[in-house]
């Protein structure tokens, strides 16, 4: 079962969407929510949804993963839908009782609501679906490098991502192997109350604490010896570099952003 | 250059001991006393000891990372005590470690061969080219896209020892590189390590409490209790049965074998050190 988790959850292909610069992804990402939070009304948000699904179709990543990403959300968007029905009274009156009145206005703004979210997520997802992490982590840290100048460990901070997620899967075994030692020596992780549950994991957790300081100490060392000394005069073997896909990506997202915006311009008029 | 160009590494009279400071009084354990050792360049060397005998302290003096109480450590020319030539002296002495998970930093293969080049600052194209070459060198280019932690325990240790080999040292300290590892990766890495000292010409130092790797070096030496008990090609190491059993080590199988029979009133050689002269001492004596 704890094999199940996978972090980043990327999907690998070779589409154009996957080849492109990871930082120009994050950075059509960002347009990306910028045009689903400017589109104020249907329109707008309609212009936002094709792009999402213009983008899902070039990246060739299976619907059922996008619905996958959709399900941890249900709550919130059920919880945001009765919330927006609830307290919003515009429009015509469909059903009133007691403190209860369900308007027109606050089905649509419901409505309206819903479906941002639901391209919010999708088109996120698209994102980590799309880049290995440790594209996402060099382009975080190419990125920020700029704020180094205000002494913002920026190096250090990639370099930690970066082995957080190498040791993910090694933690992950590891405690596959401490659980099954202690089954066999009787412990009970399945039974009892969800308390007893969690205190059962304590011995898993120790074994597990201790190993893992015992690993850093051995990976520093074997840093040290690979000469490592911070990100000071480091130089990086994959040059990140933009070419004419990105730039093409670019025009299409901005033309869509200004499509919102013009949209939004003229159903206010 | 110093006279002695012909040795890479140089161990000059140095002991070292470990302090317990949690203990009330701090205790403080011997672990080297007063070793020397000499290795000339090209050699593959092996260094034999139980454990606790101060064979993975000493290696970890030949880098710098452990440095000598008394007596010093030259690397090269350089000593380990000038930390000035510390990343010089860590390049032209790229150090293995046992457990092969973890000693990789990156989740690319490719990525964690790169990573001291990176942090050496080298030319990204020079890093790709040397990083190819070192994949190549071990067997594992194939593999290059893949994540280190699908791999099986003996191709990560080449991963490991392709990531040492891309900064092109002259010495390599393998600290039991095989320990944890299954007959087969056993055997991978051993081939790599043999190549290596071949083809490459580079100083092989490998730590190990293998009898039978410790029999394919050009040399052994033997630590026990902190100090060198005998240094010497395998084929004489090994004829000292009496000697090696006494302080807590094997001999090889087929060693051991040999010296049965010769207890036994058998007449065969005492320098038998891999199965092959075996089986040809053996013929030669049922042919009698």
């Amino acid at each position: 079962m704890i094999k199940d988790i996978t972090i980043g959850q990327y999907f690998p292909g070779k589409s154009v969407i996957h080849r492109l610069d990871p930082r120009m992804k994050l950075l059509l990402t960002t347009l990306y929510i910028v045009m689903l939070f400017v589109a104020d009304g249907f329109l707008g948000l309609a212009a936002g949804f094709i792009f999402l699904l213009f983008a899902f179709f070039i990246s060739r990543i299976p619907l059922t993963l996008m619905i996958k990403s959709i399900k941890p959300i249900i709550p919130i968007m059920i919880f945001t839908g009765i919330l927006n029905i609830l307290f919003i009274d515009t429009g015509t009156v469909l059903f009133e009782w007691w403190a209860v009145k369900i308007t027109t206005g606050g089905l649509k703004t419901s409505a309206f609501m819903i479906i941002r979210i639901i391209c919010l997520i999708c088109g996120t997802s698209l994102l980590t679906y799309t880049t290995s992490p440790i594209m996402l982590t060099d382009a975080i840290e190419r990125v920020l490098s700029p704020l180094k100048k205000i002494k913002l460990p920026v190096h250090e901070l990639a370099m930690m991502m970066t082995i957080a997620l190498r040791f993910i899967p090694t933690l992950i075994e590891e405690t596959d192997k401490i659980m099954s030692a202690q089954k066999a020596r009787g412990a009970d992780f399945e039974t009892g109350s969800l308390i007893n549950r969690a205190k059962a994991l304590v011995p898993v957790l120790i074994p597990l604490f201790v190993s893992a300081f015992r690993r850093a100490e051995e990976l520093a060392l074997a840093m040290e010896c690979r000469c490592y000394h911070g990100g000071e005069g480091r130089t990086r073997m994959k040059q990140l570099s933009l070419g004419v896909n990105d730039y093409a990506a670019l025009g299409i997202t901005v033309a869509f952003l200004v499509l919102v915006i013009v949209v939004n311009i003229f159903t206010v008029i | 250059m110093e006279s002695n160009a012909g040795r890479i590494i140089e161990i000059k009279n140095v002991s070292f001991s470990y302090v317990n400071e949690v203990a009330e009084p701090p205790v403080k354990t011997q672990v080297i006393s007063n070793l020397s050792l000499d290795i000339n360049r090209g050699e593959f060397v092996a260094v034999l000891g139980h454990n606790g005998s101060g064979k993975s302290t000493l290696a970890k003096m030949i880098n710098g990372i452990n440095l000598p109480e008394n007596g010093d450590v030259v690397v090269d020319g350089m000593n380990t005590k000038d930390e000035s030539r510390l990343l010089d002296i860590r390049q032209t002495v790229g150090m293995v470690f046992q457990n092969p998970d973890n000693q990789i930093v990156a989740t690319i293969v490719e990525e964690d061969v790169a990573f001291a080049l990176e942090n050496m600052g080298v030319e990204p194209k020079e890093i790709r080219r040397r990083v190819d070459e070192a994949l190549k060198t071990v067997g594992m280019y194939e593999y290059r896209e893949h994540a280190p932690h699908k791999l099986s325990g003996g191709q990560k240790q080449r991963i490991a020892i392709a990531g040492v080999i891309a900064m092109n040292p002259e010495c390599i300290v393998l600290d039991e590189p095989t320990a944890m590892l299954d007959p087969n990766g056993r055997q991978e890495v051993m081939k790599t390590i043999k190549r290596l000292n071949e083809e490459q010409n580079i100083t092989i130092v490998l730590i190990t409490h293998y009898m039978d790797e410790a029999a394919q070096a050009k040399r052994v030496v033997v630590v026990d209790d902190g100090k060198i008990i005998i240094d010497d090609v395998p084929k004489k190491v090994f004829s000292q049965v009496e000697l090696l059993k006494s302080r807590g080590l094997d001999v090889p199988q087929v060693t051991e074998l040999a010296y049965r029979l010769r207890q036994d009133g058998i007449d065969i050689g005492s320098e038998i050190i891999n199965e092959d002269e075996c089986v040809s001492a053996l013929l030669g004596l049922l042919k009698k």
